[in-house]
């Protein structure tokens, strides 16, 4: 990298907020994904217009900038894919107003997820969309990726739940889009903005709505002998209109290595549990609860346990938001898919994803959002021999390919980031391709805020050149 | 009929069928947008066919205004230029229910009814139960952006279309979303098309996730003497842990239309909501849906809570009961029933924060004081308010008080850093205002989102083709 831009930074944000030595650089190479993606240089803002001049220079010496929170983002979308600057929002992590009466927090792209929810809990609220990596990831990642989690099935993405942003273009320019009473006239910006990854803009202020704490809430455990009986109930949950705030779904191999590592209480020797989680008055949750149980009964159900107290409740989530970290003491690495379907064809899904893991011969973990159809199957490989790393990466693919086959898409809450965008064509036309293309140089033009994401390297934004570096170093060792 | 009119149509016939296209002028004044009359009409039948005739319209560069049941296109400011009126009610088969998984694919120019009667065949519904949605089809409530009471629990189309097909300015028809109800798969661009008034693309399909229809719902009113006293009903709620499904309050004038509205209705309700309700009122209008033992224990709470904030009267309604039928559907047809109330109604569309609705409602009052005019409104708990006001005739005095209190009403909310806009007034006031509300007449520096949604509408439109000028 040009050293008279790193001299330039340092200048403008002091030389704490700099990195570019090589040690330094490593750690931002690399994000909750595969991929990799080393950037040259790495700066610290602490303000919108520190952003906005960081932007203005990376323009002036023709670098590129990518946007990054915490890293645990499971696409490679804050990756530097093509190097270039990368701007970590890690100390514009402040929650700037808290309006109670009106529901609302803004607060800088840097806050970590749960810290708005602890920032509101005392007056009965808490920010709703719940990744698993919630107590780290930060709401200008979640806002890039549109992220989810559990209870989004109740409560929906994080896209139903921003009603206002503040972006620095690629410019330069400072600017608001949406309001906080979330009626903007208007095209609906915030919503374009929120799950375009980083491509369109850097956003440097979210305003999100709050939602009331339920007055009670049961979280049930059901415990199956076979797979098919647990996504049959899944598929007659939803058919019988029993809406769950939250419906997971766990197989019993994935279970056991969860329960190896934090001893949750899930049973040993199943095939397959379900997390269900129920809220709302008192008179709605017992009614729902019941209901819940009997439909999980018809379908063989071995036990339908219900957390006795928000300690046990805790655990059971403890066991469910862990379960990528138990597994990676089962192997040096796994690769996370996020493929969604429509629900109804879980039971199908699941046996073809069983079939695939045969077939190629790896372990492939199942633990998902099953009420709104969102697979998380995940394949254990060993990235030291790189003929795995291919396969675990062919067979992800069949599942995905699988998906869409059935109706689905690529990815419900991770991204397409760096990882998916080649198999972007399975869901989009030249058209389409097109139109979004147009949609992203409105704003973008010179691909110089995140190049490489989202679009095939073929059809998407310009002549980019892209450096792959997974090819050249190898996956993630 | 010009040369070029007989030209246009002639090409179109070609292209589509002589049965899909007319230049009637009487058949052509029906598709008038403010006044402005189309050449020529073309119904396609098919996404293809829309796709031909845009890109026809873009190759002659002629403007086209989508249409379906006509119901809403009064909103939006004039079209610079309108030659092909498309209507779209030719396309209006549902192309996939699965009420298994609570998804629904249907084309842009289906009726709203068509749609809702397979939906409750399976007991769901879609919460779309907006202005005149009897006569609505579904690619015209999601174009024209309105939104209905069930936003308070179930949120606006963005929160459940799931997905769109389209064709745009070029020609081009083209996808967004899916059939699944959670998706992260490529920009979210039918997003950009709920309120977009046809000026982005030609919707031809939309996904919608469905809801099931509660067990059963309840209606609650509480009066009040003062808008104020009702807002704290609304806070009061808001705090609880009811999660009721609308939350509407209705001004004195208002309620004292449904009154009217209910006597000279045909058929005469079990007990006139005169007679139920007291006149001269604020009224907060709640629905609350679930089991029977949800609505018994939210009633309950709504009595004690209504007590709490000095409401003068309370009021059930089984919403199965003659007199509960009759004022949600007054509520919500508001707008149809206040445009039928005065020969220029103007019905503003305003957002505030709900914490400071108690003083933008005052000053709203005053200002149709000042000029004048009488006034009504509906005020959801979300802090969106529609404001109307209503003069009794429609001379160019009262166009000059209209225009005068519009202004000071932008201004206001300016100031009061509220939103507001007028989705429906008549077309002379459009030539002195603009609908689109203050921020929009502001220089672009001042306003730099309007600067990207002109990008966007570029990205969508490249000549501008479609339904030019209607949004700013």
């Amino acid at each position: 990298m040009n050293p008279s831009l790193i001299r330039d930074l340092k200048k403008l944000l002091g030389s704490s907020a700099v990195l570019s030595l090589p040690e330094d650089l490593l750690l931002y190479q690399y994000d909750g994904s595969v991929e990799q993606g080393r950037p040259d240089a790495v700066v610290f803002p602490s303000s919108t217009e520190e952003v906005a001049r960081i932007v203005k220079l990376a323009a002036k010496y023709n670098v590129p900038i990518v946007g990054r929170g915490a890293g645990t983002g499971l696409s490679g979308g804050a990756l530097a894919r093509t190097g270039g600057l990368m701007l970590v929002f890690a100390r514009m992590n402040r929650i700037l107003e808290i309006d109670i009466p009106n529901q609302r927090a803004v607060v800088q792209p840097g806050v970590v997820n749960y810290d708005i929810t602890r920032a509101v809990e005392h007056a009965g609220l808490f920010y709703a969309p719940d990744p698993s990596s919630q107590k780290s990831c930060t709401i200008g990642g979640n806002v890039a990726e549109n992220a989810g989690g559990p209870h989004t099935l109740a409560y929906g993405v994080t896209t139903n739940h921003v009603t206002a942003l503040e972006l620095v273009l690629p410019d330069g320019e400072i600017v608001r889009v949406g309001s906080k009473h979330g009626d903007a006239p208007g095209y609906d910006l915030c919503g374009l903005f929120v799950g375009s990854e980083g491509t369109l803009a850097l956003v440097t202020e979210i305003t999100v709505k709050l939602t009331r704490k339920p007055e009670a809430v049961k979280t049930l455990l059901t415990i199956f002998d076979a797979v098919d009986d647990a996504s049959q109930t899944v598929v007659d949950i939803t058919a019988r209109a029993i809406t769950p705030a939250a419906c997971e779904m766990i197989d019993g191999w994935t279970l056991r290595a969860i329960e190896d590592y934090v001893h949750a209480g899930f049973p040993m020797d199943s095939a397959a549990v379900l997390l269900i989680e129920v809220e709302g008055l008192n008179e709605a949750v017992a009614a729902q609860a019941a209901a819940i149980d009997e439909v999980c009964r018809a379908h063989h159900a071995r036990e339908v346990r219900t957390a006795r107290d928000p300690q046990e409740r805790e655990l059971f989530w403890k066991g469910r938001k862990n379960a990528f970290g138990a597994l990676g003491r089962l192997a040096p690495s796994s690769y996370v898919l996020d493929g969604v379907i429509p629900r109804s064809k879980l039971p199908q899904a699941l046996r073809r994803i069983q079939e695939i893991s045969q077939q190629y011969n790896f372990k492939i973990g199942n633990i998902f959002h099953a009420g709104d159809g969102n697979l998380h199957p995940i394949v254990l490989y060993d990235p030291r021999d790189p003929a795995q790393f291919d396969r675990a990466i062919a067979a992800s693919n069949e599942i995905i390919r699988y998906c869409v086959e059935i109706g689905g898409a690529l990815t419900g809450e991770h991204g397409v980031g760096m990882e998916k965008n080649e198999l972007m064509p399975l869901i989009f036309s030249d058209a389409d391709f097109d139109l979004m293309r147009r949609v992203h140089d409105a704003f973008n033009p010179d691909s110089s805020i995140n190049p490489g994401k989202v679009f095939p390297l073929g059809k998407g934004c310009g002549e980019i050149r892209v450096r792959t570096q997974t090819a050249q170093t190898g996956p993630r060792a | 009929m010009t040369a070029s009119t007989s030209s246009i149509a002639s090409r179109l016939e070609a292209a589509i069928g002589a049965s899909q296209v007319t230049a009637d002028p009487a058949v052509c004044a029906d598709y008038a947008v403010d006044e402005i009359v189309p050449s020529v009409i073309a119904k396609p039948v098919s996404a293809e066919e829309v796709a031909e005739i845009v890109r026809f319209a873009a190759a002659e560069n002629l403007a086209i205004i989508p249409s379906g049941a006509r119901s809403k296109l009064a909103i939006g400011m004039p079209p610079s230029r309108y030659d092909i009126a498309l209507d779209m009610t030719g396309l209006n088969k549902i192309a996939h229910y699965d009420p298994g998984d609570l998804t629904l694919s249907v084309d842009a120019g289906a009726s709203f009814n068509d749609v809702a009667a397979p939906l409750y065949k399976q007991k769901q519904f879609l919460p779309l139960a907006v202005p005149f949605y009897f006569q609505s089809t579904i690619g015209g409530i999601i174009a024209s952006g309105v939104d209905s009471s069930l936003r308070q629990a179930y949120g606006t189309a963005r929160d459940f279309l799931i997905g769109a097909e389209f064709v745009n300015g070029s020609g081009s028809l083209t996808k967004s979303g899916g059939r699944v109800v959670k998706n992260v798969t490529g920009y979210d661009l039918h997003k950009l098309l709920i309120g977009s008034l046809g000026t982005l693309a030609v919707i031809t399909r939309l996904n919608f996730r469905t809801f099931p229809l509660p067990p059963e719902d309840r209606g609650f009113v509480a009066s009040f003497r003062t808008a104020e006293e009702a807002l704290e009903l609304r806070r009061l709620i808001t705090e609880s842990p009811l999660g009721p499904s609308s939350l509407e309050l209705l001004s004195p004038q208002l309620m004292q239309l449904f009154f009217d509205a209910g006597k000279n209705s045909s058929e005469i309700p079990a007990a006139a909501l005169d007679s139920l309700l007291p006149a001269n009122s604020w009224h907060l209008c709640i629905s609350v849906e679930g089991t029977s033992e949800v609505c018994d224990r939210s009633v309950r709470d709504l009595t004690q809570l209504a007590t709490q904030a000095s409401a003068t009267n309370v009021h059930v309604l089984g919403l199965d009961d003659a007199e509960g039928p009759d004022l949600w559907h007054y509520i919500g047809q508001a707008v149809p029933m206040l445009l039928e109330a005065s020969p220029s109604a103007s019905i503003f569309k305003i957002a505030q924060l709900p914490s400071r609705l108690g003083v933008l409602l005052a000053k709203l009052s005053a200002i149709a004081d000042q000029a004048a005019l009488p006034q009504s409104l509906i005020a959801r708990g979300c802090g969106v308010v529609y404001f109307a006001l209503l003069p009794p005739v429609d001379d160019s005095d009262c166009l000059r008080r209209l225009a005068e209190a519009a202004s000071a009403i932008f201004l206001l909310c300016a100031r009061e850093g509220a939103s507001a806009t007028i989705p429906w007034c008549p077309t002379e006031l459009k030539r002195s205002i603009n609908i689109w509300g203050h921020p929009f007449t502001l220089s672009l520096e001042g306003r730099p989102d309007l600067a990207l949604m002109r990008r966007l509408k570029s990205a969508f439109d490249p000549q501008n083709i479609l339904a030019p000028d209607r949004l700013p």
